[in-house]
């Protein structure tokens, strides 16, 4: 193996993930989003949740690696409901 | 379900809940520690050092027992600019003789195995467990609901985390801000012992610690190598304020640094096996919030913004541990349950950890000096470059070279200003 520049999905691909499908932990309202201008989650998520889809910002909790960045730097107040997902779910770290 | 009452229920897992949960135990208290993750340390990742002297004030010899990596003996400064690097590396064998002062830890194996040993003492562990609410009854906190249970204690102990949902839910204070915390991103890079020895210069039970800056786009913070037994653990602490004010992807620089020139070599034929990221208290002493406790519940740990950063030291888990101690101390002096608070207090004085916050009282001040995570680690490699540079032409006089890198970087006012910022801040 040699050591490599990762994208997003190949860091992500790295990970154990147990998605809670159709229970999200984290709830962003995405017409809150539309009219925000410094969209500063596109920079600052780690995981890389926030991006920009036709020009909106889309979020994806799966890959959500539970920091809490987005909800402390969430300036324009999208991000409407944060908590950790349900007990068993979301990412488990083996050998961090 | 049926209620369970214990004498404490301490939430989270990590060292200072199980500091806490153990020594309350140990007493013979009937204790629950609750855990989100499915095992201790699943939803945990820090840099990792722990300094062991707080393993040892929980229980002489405890760290014997433990689960740590390398003893660190070789502290490494690194000033990057774009493909060159100074580095400063100070070996001392002495920081890994007796107890040996620091330990590179994986939380995973560090978590779990802590956890394992409040269970030998009799507590009760559950795992898998998300506390949703608190329960408060005549101004008290009383118990927990997880889902559809109810378990009730004298006590609650919220070691939740920096996030700390339960102390905002106590309403003890606010959420936390953008600047009070910084974002940590981690690769665990797996890579045999023996090259991780001979690159990093150490025995197989020693390791090095690195810092690094200049590698950051100018974000305030900085990167951080820590060498395991058979991975090395990489990362960046990004002042969060900052970072919103570029563009770049946090993801993108950290991937940068991993890439660097002078970086990527110590790596080279690893396998990266993991990613994180974890929030992390950056304020010190002035981060903490004024109020811990209340009747029923107290707040230890990252949960409480306990964390020192001087940019040389790293400090959170060990800070963790003792306020962990510090809160068993008082649940187990306490009389009365509304004098617990205050003794938590006391203990945290006692035990040293609030006069270790106030010493770097005002240290976070300093790394608002921009110029420390670019123009001066540039200055240094370009100092070097001059010092270094034979090329057959006639070299400039050797005070008027270093002048000319000095003043390409930054102008004599702004040193003096950074200068007096410095000596206010230390």
């Amino acid at each position: 193996m040699s050591i490599k520049k990762l994208g997003p999905e190949e860091l992500l691909a790295l990970d154990k993930f147990s998605v809670d499908e159709g229970h999200p932990h984290i709830l962003v309202d995405k017409s809150i989003c539309a009219t925000c201008t410094a969209q500063v989650c596109l920079v600052v998520c780690p995981a890389r949740c926030y991006r920009l889809k036709d020009d909106a910002v889309n979020f994806e909790y799966a890959g959500c690696l539970e920091c809490g960045t987005c909800r402390v730097m969430c300036t324009g107040k999208g991000v409407t409901s944060w908590n950790y997902p349900r007990a068993t779910f979301g990412v488990t770290f083996r050998c961090s | 379900m049926a209620e369970d009452k214990f004498d404490a229920i301490v939430v989270g897992a990590g060292p200072a809940g199980s500091a806490c949960a153990y020594t309350l135990a140990k007493q013979g208290k009937n204790v629950l520690l609750l855990e989100r993750g499915n095992a201790a340390g699943n939803k945990n990742v820090s840099g990792g050092r722990l300094y062991t002297y707080a393993l040892e004030l929980l229980e002489p010899g405890m760290y014997k027992r433990a689960p740590l990596q390398r003893k660190i003996i070789r502290e490494q400064i690194m000033l990057l600019n774009e493909r060159g690097a100074t580095t400063v590396d100070y070996f001392n064998p002495g920081f890994g003789e007796e107890v040996p002062q620091s330990y590179s830890v994986v939380r995973a194996e560090l978590d779990e195995w802590f956890a394992g040993e409040v269970e030998s003492h009799g507590a009760t562990v559950a795992s898998g467990v998300l506390v949703d609410e608190l329960i408060e009854e005549n101004g008290k906190i009383v118990g927990i609901r997880s889902g559809d249970d109810e378990m009730r204690a004298d006590i609650v102990v919220a070691a939740d985390g920096v996030n700390s949902l339960l102390g905002q839910k106590a309403g003890l204070f606010p959420d936390v801000t953008a600047h009070a915390v910084g974002l940590g991103v981690k690769e665990t890079i797996e890579l045999p012992d023996s090259l991780i020895s001979a690159r990093f210069g150490v025995k197989d039970d020693e390791g090095a610690a690195r810092v690094a800056i200049g590698c950051t786009d100018g974000i305030s913070g900085g990167a951080f190598l820590y060498t395991n037994k058979g991975s090395v653990s990489i990362g960046i602490v990004f002042n969060l304020v900052q970072a919103a004010k570029q563009k770049r992807q946090v993801q993108d620089i950290f991937q940068d640094f991993k890439m660097h020139p002078a970086i990527q070599p110590l790596i080279e034929g690893g396998t990266s096996v993991e990613y994180g990221a974890h929030l992390v208290p950056e304020l010190g002493y002035s981060g903490i919030p004024k109020r811990l406790h209340r009747e029923g519940f107290l707040v230890v740990g990252d949960a409480a913004q306990f964390g020192i950063n001087t940019g040389l030291i790293i400090r959170g888990m060990d800070l963790a541990i003792v306020s962990g101690l510090a809160a068993a101390q008082a649940i187990l002096k306490s009389t009365k349950p509304s004098e617990t608070g205050e003794l938590y207090t006391k203990q945290l004085e006692a035990l040293l950890l609030t006069a270790n916050e106030r010493a770097y009282e005002n240290f976070h001040n300093i790394f608002e000096i921009s110029r420390i995570f670019n123009a001066y680690p540039k200055l240094a490699n370009e100092a070097m470059q001059f010092l270094f540079t034979v090329d057959g032409k006639v070299p400039k006089p050797m005070l008027k070279g270093l002048l000319g890198v000095l003043r390409k970087n930054a102008t004599f006012g702004q040193l003096a200003a950074d200068g007096w910022k410095a000596y206010r801040s230390l």
